[in-house]
């Protein structure tokens, strides 16, 4: 039944022209993947417009081991020189990650 | 307290034999020498915590010595070989080597939390001092760029494992 209705409603919408117009909204919340660099002992910038359910990988281009580290615990993704891990933010806010291994490394993260 | 007071009394002796040859400023290969000789120091200091401590922070802290300032020598060796320089020995080196050698003894004599405390008081008296030579003589005095560029990010290695050696300091007393 609600299938039924679903179906009609798509065929609404395309008879309506606005098609386009739920394509783009889907689009616009697909979840993303955001990278921040690591480099010369330092996050580079942290990404914009992150939204809950995106993915923010961390690329560790140094010579030596870094962690990302959530203050709030979400989060702990320790990498060796030359590689990368990555997770997916579950909450909005302002989460502070740092650097286990060398904790002057900082860098807020704006989920929204 | 006093061993502390020691140690930079040493190394306040040798740092400025670079500085005093200053009408003769350090060249690039004593330069690298210096900066891969106390490396090297640090590299030794923590390999001789991890064969002595027990505590597991301790122990952490000393790998982390051990594996950063390995990555920066195994750079600063790439380093010179690509540019063809031979790090010169020279008088810095060798007085910063002597008082390793000298601390090394006295905290083989030590074991336990009394090593531990020595252990981590050391470091942040060396690492306080390396980042003295590097940010005052080492990295203004050196030509090469890639060297100089290389030299501050040992600074900020060295930044950071005073910082993180001045915590684990707090927690040990
Ligand atoms: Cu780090």
């Amino acid at each position: 039944m609600s299938a039924r209705r679903g179906f009609g409603f798509a065929r609404l919408l395309i008879a309506a022209g606005w098609v386009t117009v739920a394509a783009v909204s889907s689009a616009a919340t697909a979840p993303k993947v955001h990278t921040v660099v690591i480099a010369d002992m330092a996050f580079g910038p942290a990404p914009a417009d992150v939204h809950v359910g995106d993915t923010v990988r961390y690329v560790n281009k140094d010579m030596f081991r870094h962690t990302a580290t959530a203050r709030d615990g979400s989060f702990d993704l320790d990498m060796q020189p030359k590689t990368s891990a990555e997770t997916v933010v579950k909450k909005a806010g302002t989460i502070n990650v740092y650097c286990r291994f060398h904790p002057g490394m900082k860098q807020a993260l704006t989920v929204k | 307290m006093f061993n502390r007071l020691g140690l930079a009394a040493a190394l306040a002796i040798a740092v400025p034999a670079v500085v005093s040859a200053r009408a003769q400023k350090p060249t690039d290969p004593q330069i690298a020498h210096i900066a891969y000789t106390a490396g090297a120091i640090d590299v030794a200091a923590g390999e001789q915590a991890l064969n002595k401590s027990q505590n597991p922070d301790v122990r952490a802290f000393a790998e982390e010595m051990v594996r950063d300032h390995k990555a920066v020598n195994d750079q600063a060796l790439a380093l010179v070989k690509k540019l063809g320089v031979t790090p010169q020995d020279n008088p810095t080196s060798q007085a910063l080597t002597r008082q390793a050698e000298a601390k090394r003894a006295e905290l083989a004599r030590l074991s336990g939390p009394a090593f531990d405390k020595a252990y981590v008081a050391n470091e942040v008296a060396y690492h306080k001092t390396v980042n003295g030579a590097l940010a005052g003589t080492l990295i203004p005095d050196a030509s090469n760029a890639e060297l100089k560029s290389l030299l501050q990010t040992g600074l900020k290695l060295f930044q950071e494992h005073e910082m993180h050696a001045e915590h684990l300091s707090g927690e040990l007393k």
